[in-house]
Parts: C-alpha cells; sequence; structure tokens
C-alpha cells in the first residue's frame, strides 16, 4: 500500500518537464493555487493526473482479473495476457476502429469487452479439456495459441487500413499517454463492478481450489461459478484494455505478490492484488519516463521486461509448477 | 534370451511387430519350451531377427520413397499454380516454355522468371529452412512444443531484426543482427530451464522470452514514422513478397549447408532420441550434439527470419507433420520438405485466395491456420505418440 502511495506520488511528481513537489501538491489541492495558465499546473492536471488514474485502474483490474483467472483455471501461471484474453480485446478495438470507425473510449470499450468475452470463452473450452486442463504448462501454450491467431487477423486489419495502424501501434504497446481523464472515469464503474463481481465470486473459488468433487460436495455449482468468475476476467480485463492497450503480466505479477502477501484465500488476495497491479503498472511508467529521457517507453513494454523474468522464476521454482 | 529380442528391436524402430514376431510371443502351447537344440536353435532365431528387421527396413524406405514422393509432386503442383496465377494467367504450357526461357513466348519468360519464380523460390527455401530448425530443435529437446517459433528463437531474431533496421542498418548486417537475436534468445532459455531442457518448463519459459522480445519490437515500432512502421509490420507477419535472387542463395545456401550436415551427423542425431545415459553407453556426446544442433536451428531460423520475417507456425508445424507421414522421428528431411510445400500453398492462398485488393502477407495465412492446429494437437493430444513412446521406455526393463 505504501509502494502505492509512492508510485502515485512519483508519477505525478515525475516527467520530461522536472516540477516542483511542492507545486504538484498545491496543483490538487486547489487547482488555481498557481493560476489557471501555469505551466506546472497544466502539466499535472492535463497529463499526468489522467495517465494516474487510467494506469491504477487497469493496472487493479488487470491485478484482480490475474488472481481470479489463476483460480478458475487452477494454474498458477495464468494471466489475461498470457491466456490470450487481452488479444481478444485487441483485435475487437482494432475492428472496431478499422469497421465500425468508433472513435469514443466507452464505445470502444465495448468492442473490447465482446473480443476478451469471445477469447476468455475459447480458452475455457481448451481448459475444459483434461489434457489441457491438468498441465498448466499447456494451458500457457493455448494461450500463446491464440494469441498468434488473434494477432494473425489484428494484422490483416491493420494492414489494410494505414490509419487504423497508425494509432493501433501506440496502443498495443500498453501506453498511458494521450488517454483522457474522462475516458477513465467513464470506464471506471465498469472496472468497480468487475471488482465487486470478483469478491463476490471469490470464496467460490476457494472451494473449486479444492477440486471439482469437493467443490460440488460443499454445495457450490461448478458451472455457474466458472461462468460467472469468467463473466469478472472478461469484465476487468476488457475494461483495462480499453483503457490501457495490453498489457501482459500485471495479472501474473499482481496474483502471486498477493499470495506470497496474505496466502491462499481468493477474496483476501484480491485487494492486496488490486494495489500491487495498479503499483506495477505505475511504476512502469513512471520507469519508462525516466529511462529514455527526454522520450517514453511505454508502460506495457517496462512490464513485460519485468515480468518476463518474474514467470521464469516461477516456473523455476519447485512450488510453482510441476508442468 | 532370443525370445524378446524380435519384439523389442522392432520397437526400437518405431514399427508395429512384425507377424513372426507376435507369433513368437505367444505363449506356447501348452505352455512348453519350443524344442530346439542350442547349435541350430540358435541360428534360426538370429537369422528370423534379422529377416525381421531387413523386412522393416525395407517397409520404412519405400514409405520414406512414397511420402517424399507425395511432398514432392505437391510441391510442383503447387509452384505450377504459382507460376501460372496472377493478373496474367498463363497456361501450363506457358509456363514451362517461361521456365525454358524459350523465345517466341511473349512476356511468359519475364512473368515467370522475372516476376514468379523469385517468390515461389523464397517461398519454398524458407519454408524448408523454417521447417528443419524446428524439427531439429523439437527432436533434440524431445518435446513436439519446443519450436522456435513458440520458445522466442524467431521472436529474438525478429527483434533484433527490427532494432537493426531502426538503426540504419541494411541487407547481411540485419541478418547478422537477427542470428545473433536468435542465438541470444536460444542461449537465455537453455540457460533459464537449467537442467530440465525436455520439460514443459523450457517451452513456458520460451513464450516469456517470446513475450519480452515482443515488447522490443513494440517499443521499436513506435519510435519509427508511418512508413517504416507498415513496411515493418509486413515485414513482422513472415512475407514473401518482396523477393530478390540475394535473399534466395542466401536462405538456399543455408539450407544446402545444413543438410549437408545433417548428413554428416545423421548417426549422433539418431543417437539423441535415447535418453542421455543410453546414448553415452553407445559412444554418443549428447550435450555436445545438442548444443550443435540447437546452434544450426538458431542459425536456420534466424537466416530465414531476416529475409522473410517470422513467418507463424511453419517451424512448429513441420516436424510433427513430417513425423506423422513418416511414421517416425526425426525425420528432418521430411520436415523440410514439408516445411517448403506449407509455406508455398500458404503463400499461393495468400495471393490468389483472399478477397479484396490487398494480397496479405503468407505469415497472416499459416498464423491463422497453425493456432487452429496447435490448440487441436494440444486437447487431442498431438503428443500421444510422444507419450506413447515415453510408457514404452518405461515399461522397458
Amino acid at each position: 500500500m505504501a509502494l502505492l502511495v509512492l508510485t502515485v506520488a512519483a508519477s505525478l511528481a515525475v516527467g520530461a518537464r522536472a516540477t516542483d513537489p511542492a507545486a504538484v501538491l498545491s496543483v490538487l489541492i486547489d487547482p488555481l493555487a498557481l493560476g489557471a495558465g501555469s505551466v506546472d499546473a497544466v502539466v499535472v492536471r492535463e497529463l499526468r493526473v489522467p495517465r494516474t488514474v487510467i494506469g491504477l485502474l487497469a493496472g487493479a483490474a488487470l491485478g484482480v482479473a490475474g488472481v481470479v483467472m489463476q483460480g478458475v483455471t487452477r494454474n498458477p501461471i495464468a494471466d489475461p495476457g498470457l491466456l490470450g484474453v487481452t488479444a481478444g480485446s485487441s483485435f475487437a478495438v482494432v475492428v472496431g476502429i478499422a469497421v465500425a470507425g468508433v472513435t469514443s473510449v466507452v464505445g470502444l470499450a465495448g468492442f473490447a469487452l465482446v473480443g476478451a468475452l469471445a477469447a476468455a470463452t475459447v480458452i475455457a473450452l481448451v481448459a475444459s479439456s483434461a489434457r489441457v486442463g491438468t498441465s498448466p504448462a499447456l494451458l500457457v501454450v493455448a494461450g500463446a495459441a491464440v494469441t498468434a491467431a488473434l494477432s494473425s487477423l489484428t494484422t490483416l486489419v491493420l494492414l489494410s487500413d494505414p490509419q487504423t495502424l497508425d494509432r493501433y501501434r501506440f496502443w498495443t504497446v500498453g501506453s498511458l499517454t494521450g488517454r483522457e481523464l474522462d475516458a477513465g472515469l467513464a470506464l471506471a464503474p465498469l472496472v468497480a463492478a468487475g471488482l465487486v463481481g470478483a469478491l463476490i465470486v471469490g470464496r467460490s473459488l476457494d472451494a473449486l481450489a479444492l477440486g471439482d468433487d469437493v467443490a460440488r460436495g460443499l454445495g457450490f455449482r461448478l458451472a455457474p461459478t466458472r461462468a460467472a468468475a469468467i463473466a469478472v476476467v472478461v469484465v476487468l480485463a476488457g475494461t483495462a484494455t480499453a483503457l490501457a492497450g495490453p498489457i501482459v503480466f500485471v495479472g501474473l505479477v499482481g496474483a502471486h505478490a498477493a499470495r506470497a502477501a496474505v496466502g491462499g484465500g481468493h477474496a483476501a488476495r484480491m485487494p492486496v492484488a488490486a494495489v500491487a497491479g495498479a503499483a506495477l503498472v505505475l511504476l512502469a511508467d513512471v520507469l519508462g519516463r525516466l529511462v529514455v529521457p527526454p522520450g517514453e517507453l511505454e508502460a506495457g513494454i517496462v512490464v513485460a521486461v519485468l515480468g518476463a523474468p518474474l514467470l521464469i522464476a516461477l516456473v523455476r521454482s519447485r512450488s510453482g509448477v510441476t508442468a | 534370451m532370443t525370445r524378446p529380442l524380435v519384439p523389442v528391436l522392432d520397437q526400437m524402430k518405431g514399427a508395429r511387430p512384425s507377424r513372426a514376431a507376435r507369433r513368437r510371443d505367444t505363449p506356447h502351447p501348452g505352455g512348453r519350451l519350443p524344442s530346439f537344440d542350442r547349435a541350430e536353435g540358435l541360428p534360426t532365431a538370429c537369422a528370423a531377427t534379422v529377416a525381421a528387421i531387413e523386412a522393416g527396413r525395407a517397409r520404412d524406405r519405400r514409405r520414406a520413397i512414397g511420402v517424399v514422393a507425395g511432398i514432392l509432386v505437391v510441391i510442383v503442383a503447387v509452384g505450377m499454380l504459382a507460376l501460372a496465377l496472377g493478373d496474367v494467367p498463363l497456361a501450363p504450357a506457358e509456363v514451362v516454355a517461361g521456365l525454358l526461357g524459350l523465345e517466341g513466348t511473349g512476356g511468359a519468360v519475364f512473368i515467370v522468371q522475372g516476376l514468379r519464380l523469385p517468390r515461389l523460390l523464397l517461398a519454398l527455401v524458407v519454408g524448408a529452412a523454417l521447417g528443419l530448425s524446428g524439427a531439429l530443435l523439437q527432436s533434440v529437446v524431445r518435446n513436439p512444443l519446443a519450436s522456435p517459433d513458440i520458445v522466442g528463437v524467431t521472436g529474438g531474431a525478429s527483434a533484433a531484426a527490427v532494432l537493426a533496421i531502426a538503426g540504419g542498418l541494411t541487407g547481411l548486417a540485419v541478418s547478422g543482427a537477427a542470428l545473433v537475436g536468435a542465438l541470444v534468445a536460444t542461449s537465455v532459455v537453455v540457460a533459464a530451464s537449467g537442467r530440465a531442457v525436455a520439460g514443459a518448463r523450457f517451452v513456458v519459459i520460451g513464450i516469456a522470452v517470446a513475450f519480452l522480445a515482443n515488447g522490443i519490437v513494440g517499443y521499436a515500432l513506435t519510435r519509427a514514422n508511418l512508413t517504416q512502421a507498415q513496411s515493418a509490420w509486413f515485414w513482422l507477419v513472415g512475407s514473401v513478397g518482396s523477393p530478390s535472387w540475394d535473399d534466395v542463395a542466401l536462405v538456399g545456401s543455408t539450407v544446402a549447408v545444413a543438410a549437408l550436415g545433417l548428413v554428416a551427423a545423421r548417426r549422433p542425431l539418431a543417437a539423441q532420441s535415447l535418453d542421455d545415459g543410453s546414448a553415452r553407453a553407445i559412444g554418443a556426446s549428447p550435450v555436445a550434439t545438442r548444443v550443435a544442433a540447437m546452434t544450426g536451428s538458431s542459425i536456420l531460423a534466424a537466416v530465414a527470419v531476416s529475409v522473410a520475417g517470422p513467418i507463424a507456425f511453419v517451424a512448429f508445424a513441420s516436424g510433427p507433420i513430417a513425423r506423422r507421414l513418416r511414421g517416425r522421428s526425426p525425420a528432418l528431411g521430411t520436415a523440410a520438405l514439408v516445411g517448403a510445400a506449407v509455406v508455398a500453398l500458404a503463400d499461393l492462398v495468400a495471393q490468389h485466395l483472399i478477397p479484396g485488393t490487398l494480397s496479405p502477407p503468407v505469415g497472416l495465412i499459416t498464423g491463422a491456420a497453425g493456432a487452429v492446429v496447435l490448440i487441436a494437437l494440444l486437447v487431442r493430444g498431438e503428443q500421444a505418440g510422444v507419450d506413447r513412446g515415453a510408457a514404452r521406455k518405461g515399461t522397458r526393463p
């Protein structure tokens, strides 16, 4: 939590233009403190607050989506990005931009949700086969296949439409820049609904973790539970993707940070995962601003650089995956 | 002593036990041991064994010839279509005349040799390189999922090549960068998976590396201007649409050298299908072979990627298809032919069967189709063959 506060502060204060922390604070407290035209005020209010808010929303959503996804697939290396759900959103968003000419963020979020739903359904079907469902590694391979197929289709649309490509190539690396604050605010209720839904399915996920038979014996109905959990993942991952682009590994990091902090209970892990996910995305965004000044490295790229070693470490550790 | 030998030898060849072997394997009626005295019984049994092995080898050879001939027929048919179809359709006779460079055939010579042949040849050699690269890695790691396009080798090559292009390099320098990227990716995956090269861990670590490489590619793309980004996208999907004879020669000679190397190294490679202990026991050095094979596989993948981009799933699918056709592993040569046929066919589909004015790069076809194949194989258990092999190994005393 302290880390989150720190990263929020850093996200507001650090950037290509050096700003005085005191000035940042005063702008936040009173938007007109430095005068409406002050450059610092504009930078903080127009650029940094929106990307911080969007980073928080997307990171929290992806972190919790990771917990739910790992619970419903019983797979410690599940992640909405690794399993192709965000690729589904990407494809749908590109179709939305290129074919339907959608420009509003809310409209794109609708497309992202539909795409995430389709990809999640495919993955859930694949995971329900006995062979793949019992092997975490095979499920990740299936996710990579879904991602590959969808990115092929995405590319097909993009190549026929340079204008869309120009917008897409910045969106696809998972960037927090250039998003409007009202986009974040418009989608915040959706994220909130997803988070509440995640908490509700948390208890059922605990039961699922005991195995199908035990869960059924405890009086949980499996199919509705799975469907609800997948719906939650779709809402969270789809919205996050619409906001910040397809960011991989956040769910993985969030879920494992939470497991390390509070142990196995899904509902208890979710707040921690939300905080960890948000902190990770913001940290990546801040780091991205610092490493190549005066340019920036997009948050999604930094997360990939940070997250890939974590996945490797998880697979290597004995407790992680025994394939 | 001699009784179980025939079925075991048959199994080692991956063939079903011959009828004679099965008959020998059934308990003797009445539980009586077969009566033969040592002096003449042993030679008879040996002769039967030798005959069974000979029969098995002959069957294998016939099947190999049939499979190779079949793939060649497919390649020739696809090639004829690729040369004949286009904005100016040509009759088969015109295609042949164009190939032979006969005078008086109008533009056929130019259309065939100047426009369509380079593209076809590039598709064939790139496909062969990818197929060979994939089958080689799959066979030495003994895991059908461990193909260069899944475990990040082509990803590493792409990332390095894109960075090189963004840095202003051209031609062979880009190929060199791709090679470095592929080797770095391979080394990282091998080093990170430690001793468990054969397990699923190798694959998942490879996927992590692939995502990392993907991030680097994305970074390079955002730094380019729109025109560069668009051509980079074409390349990143994998395209043989802008062929040059230099490219064909580069990939072709690499494949040729690799093929010679494989023929020279066929015995150590065959020993790779045993576990490391058994391989050492018969005098092979499995680790050195594996390192050499992985290096060769990386070189093949990198050269193909540097010319045509990472055409998805060709490296992954060629090996299993070849194994299924031949009924045994590793079938590297067959995998190369399968790869060539797949890329040529996919390029034909991309050019002529996709509606609209846009002629998509070949990688789109292989990517969309290959993913479906991969998922189907995962669900239905493509590894059944591998599992069965492992089970058999386990039951063997």
